[in-house]
C-alpha cells in the first residue's frame, strides 16, 4: 500500500509539474489523505476546493493530490506543489502535521494551512472544526435510541480529535441513559472500507445497535444497512444516501467558507498565521437532517441542543465531569478550556478501556 | 473483558469473509509467478474487478453475473499487462505498477455513478440439510458460493501444478523459459494464459469485497489487499496450501483482533492491530525453512532469440 501511494503520488506530482502555467493566478494546492470519492472526509474538503474555484473563477488555479499517505510521501507531495508555484497549500489530515511544518520551513513564501493539528509557524496556520459539538448530538440520540444499551464506536487513530469525539458522545449518551456502554474498536486507518465494514460487523455481532464512526468511508453504513436494525450517523459528509435508516443524522464538515476566506486573504496579501477552531455557530460544523426514524420528541431535544450550541449558551463539556480514573476534571458549571480540549488524551469517567499510547 | 460477547459462529463467518478476497487474488498470482511472470498489478486488477462486478450485479440484479463480469474485467485488464510484457517485452515490474495505477484510475472513473448504491444480496449456498447441522452447519456450510470456489481453486491449482502435464509445462516455463522453449513449448502463450487466470482471480477477489464483504462501491476500496496478496505468495513459498493457510491466518487474525478490541480484552490495541501481519509472517517464514525458492525465471523477460 505504501509503495502504491508512493508511486501514485509521484506520478501525480509529475503531472502537476507539467501543469505549471506562465500567467499568474493564485495557485492553491490541496493534499488529501483519501480519494475524493470517499463520500466522507476528503469528499467534503474537495467540495471546499470546488467552492474556491467557483468563487474566484480564473483568478485561482487549484490542484490536489489524493490518497497521500501520512508520512514521508506527504512531504514530497507538498514540496512538489510548492516548487510548482503554489501560493497556498491546505494539508487536510492530522498526520500531515510534521511534514507540513518541515516543508513550510523550506518555503517561507508559501502559506500553509494544516487541518486538525496544533503546530503553527509564521507561514503555517491551523484550522479545525469542533466536531465534538456534533458528537454531543449523536451521543444524545444514541443514548435515547439504543435498546441493547451497547453503542459501537469505530475509532481511527488515538489522537485528541478522536478522543474528544468519544468523550463527547459518551457524555451525552450516558446523560440520557446511565446504562449505556461504549465498545470502541481502533482500526488505525482513516480510509479502508473493508476494514471499516469488518469493524462495524464485529461491533454489531457483539450487540451494538448504534454504530458511530470516526473513519472516512460509508462502509460502516452499508454494514449497518445489511444488519437491518442498527442505527448510524453520517461522518464528515451527510451520507444521505443511507438515510432515512440506518443513517439517522450526520456531522457535516463545511470547509468552503473557510477555504474561500483564506484564499482571499492570500490574494489580498492579508494572510496571517492563525489558529481557527470553529463549530456549529459559524457553520463549519453542520448537523445533517435528523430523519423520521428518530421519534419527534428525541429529535426536538437534539434540535434544542444544536440551537443552544449555536447561540453559545451550551458547551458540550460543561462540568461536573470526572476523568476515567475518577479524579475531578471540571467542577459544576465549569466549561472545558480549548487548550485541554485540543490536547485531550484521557477518557472521561464511565468509558471502558484504555487509550492506545 | 467479556469474551462471551463474541459469537464464535459469527466470528468464523467474518474470518472467512475477510480471508476470501486475499485468497482469490493470491492463488491467481501464484499461478502467474509459477509461470515465471511477476505481475505487480494485482491491486489494479482487484479494484477493476470490484467495480466491474458491482456495476453488472447492480444492473442485472444477479451477484453471480457480477462475479462473472469481475473475472472478465480483471482478465481484460491483465491482457494489457500480457501485451506489455509478452509482446512489447516491457519491464514486468514497471508494467505491473502501471497496471495498478491504471486500474485505480479506471475503476474510479467507471464507478462514479455507483457510489451509495446497494448491490443485490448474495445468498448463502443452498446446501440443504447440511447447513442445519448444529454449530458445524453454519461454520462450514453456511457461506456464499465464492468461499467454496476459492477453496476449490486452491485445491485445483495444487492438483494441476503437481499432477498434470499442464502443470509440469507451466512450471517448466517458470523455472527455465529457455529450456522450455527449446523443448518446443510456447512460452509466451502459456504465460499469457497464466496472466489471464491471475487477472480473473484478482477480479473475483475484488468483487468479493464490493459485493459481499462491504458491500458497496467506494473509490479505492481494496485499500492495499492486492499488495498483501502479493506478499503472501512469496511468504507461502509459491505453494497453494500455504497460500490458503496464510490467507485464512491473516483474515482470521484481522477479524479476531477487531472482536477482541470490541470485547475489551486487556491486550494493548497496538499489538492487536499489528498481530495479523506478524503472526502470518512468522508462521509462513517458519514453514518456508524447507529451502523453497522462487521460480527460476521469475520476472525475467523472454525472447525466443535469447
Amino acid at each position: 500500500m505504501k509503495f502504491t501511494t508512493l508511486v501514485a503520488s509521484a506520478a501525480l506530482a509529475l503531472g502537476l509539474a507539467g501543469g505549471a502555467l506562465a500567467d499568474d493566478p493564485t495557485k492553491v494546492g490541496f493534499v488529501y489523505v483519501g480519494p475524493v470519492g470517499d463520500g466522507g472526509w476528503t469528499y467534503e474538503h474537495d467540495q471546499g476546493r470546488i467552492a474556491v474555484e467557483e468563487e474566484f473563477g480564473d483568478a485561482v488555479e487549484t490542484v490536489f493530490v489524493e490518497n497521500v499517505a501520512e508520512g514521508p510521501d506527504a512531504e514530497r507531495v507538498m514540496t512538489q506543489m510548492a516548487l510548482d508555484g503554489a501560493d497556498l497549500i491546505f494539508t487536510t489530515s492530522f498526520g500531515f502535521m510534521d511534514p507540513t511544518i518541515n516543508v513550510a520551513q523550506k518555503f517561507p513564501d508559501v502559506k500553509f494551512e494544516h487541518a486538525t493539528g496544533y503546530k503553527r509557524a509564521d507561514n503555517v496556520s491551523t484550522y479545525s472544526a469542533r466536531f465534538y459539538e456534533g458528537r454531543a448530538v449523536q451521543g444524545h440520540i444514541a443514548g435515547k435510541m439504543t435498546e441493547s444499551n451497547i453503542v459501537g464506536y469505530i475509532a481511527s487513530f488515538p489522537i485528541p480529535e478522536v478522543i474528544r469525539g468519544i468523550n463527547s458522545a459518551y457524555l451525552h449518551a450516558s446523560k440520557v441513559n446511565p446504562d449505556v456502554e461504549f465498545k470502541i474498536i481502533w482500526v488505525y486507518t482513516w480510509f479502508d472500507p473493508a476494514k471499516e465494514a469488518d469493524a462495524a460487523k464485529a461491533l454489531i455481532d457483539q450487540g451494538a445497535d448504534v454504530v458511530l464512526q470516526h473513519t472516512d468511508s460509508t462502509a460502516p453504513q452499508a454494514a449497518a444497512q445489511e444488519a437491518g436494525n442498527v442505527m448510524t450517523f453520517g461522518q464528515a459528509s451527510d451520507m444521505a444516501q443511507y438515510g432515512p435508516y440506518p443513517r439517522v443524522s450526520s456531522i457535516i464538515d463545511n470547509w468552503a467558507p473557510y477555504y474561500i476566506e483564506r484564499t482571499r486573504a492570500v490574494m489580498d496579501g492579508t494572510w496571517e498565521s492563525v489558529d481557527t477552531w470553529d463549530g456549529i455557530p459559524t457553520g463549519m460544523v453542520e448537523i445533517g437532517e435528523i430523519t423520521d426514524a428518530v421519534p419527534a420528541e428525541v429529535k426536538a431535544e437534539a434540535e434544542a441542543m444544536i440551537e443552544a450550541m449555536r447561540t453559545g449558551e451550551y458547551h458540550p463539556f460543561t462540568g461536573p465531569i470526572n476523568k476515567q480514573d475518577g479524579s475531578a476534571w471540571l467542577a459544576e458549571g465549569e466549561v472545558a478550556d480549548d487548550g485541554t480540549l485540543a490536547g485531550m488524551n484521557f477518557y472521561i469517567e464511565g468509558v471502558d478501556g484504555d487509550i492506545p499510547q | 473483558m467479556d469474551l462471551s460477547s463474541i459469537n464464535p459462529i459469527l466470528l468464523i463467518a467474518a474470518m472467512i469473509a475477510a480471508a476470501t478476497p486475499i485468497l482469490l487474488a493470491a492463488i491467481g498470482e501464484l499461478v502467474v509467478e509459477r509461470a515465471g511472470v511477476l505481475n505487480l498489478g494485482v491491486e489494479g486488477m482487484m479494484i477493476t474487478g470490484a467495480v466491474c462486478g458491482f456495476i453488472i450485479a447492480v444492473n442485472t440484479g444477479s451477484p453471480a453475473m457480477g462475479f462473472v463480469a469481475a473475472a472478465v474485467g480483471g482478465a481484460v485488464l491483465s491482457l494489457l499487462f500480457a501485451f506489455l510484457t509478452q509482446v512489447a517485452l516491457a519491464n514486468q515490474v514497471a508494467s505491473g505498477l502501471a497496471l495498478t495505477l491504471f486500474g485505480l484510475g479506471l475503476s474510479s472513473l467507471m464507478g462514479q455513478s455507483y457510489v451509495g448504491i446497494k448491490p443485490p444480496r448474495a445468498e448463502a449456498t443452498p446446501l440443504g440439510p447440511l447447513a442445519d447441522i448444529p454449530i458445524i452447519g453454519p461454520i462450514i456450510f453456511g457461506h456464499d458460493l465464492m468461499v467454496y470456489i476459492g477453496l476449490a481453486l486452491v485445491a485445483g491449482t495444487w492438483a494441476v501444478l503437481k499432477f498434470t502435464r499442464m502443470g509440469l509445462v507451466l512450471r517448466a516455463v517458470g523455472e527455465n523459459h529457455d529450456a522450455a522453449h527449446a523443448l518446443g513449448y510456447k512460452v509466451k502463450r502459456i504465460r499469457t494464459l497464466a496472466i489471464l487466470f491471475g487477472g480473473a482471480c484478482a477480479g473475483l477477489g475484488g468483487a468479493y469485497i464490493s459485493l459481499i464483504r462491504v458491500p458497496q462501491w467506494t473509490e479505492g476500496m481494496t485499500a492495499g489487499v492486492g499488495w498483501i496478496a502479493l506478499a503472501l505468495v512469496v511468504f507461502a513459498s509459491w505453494k497453494p496450501w500455504r497460500v490458503l493457510l496464510g490467507a485464512y491466518l491473516f483474515g482470521g487474525i484481522t477479524q479476531l483482533q477487531l472482536n477482541l478490541q470490541g470485547a475489551g480484552v486487556a491486550i494493548p490495541v497496538e499489538y492487536l492491530a499489528m498481530s495479523p501481519y506478524i503472526v502470518t509472517i512468522i508462521v509462513l517464514v517458519i514453514l518456508s525453512a524447507d529451502k523453497s525458492r522462487a521460480p527460476g525465471s521469475l520476472g525475467r523477460t523472454f525472447h525466443a532469440s535469447g
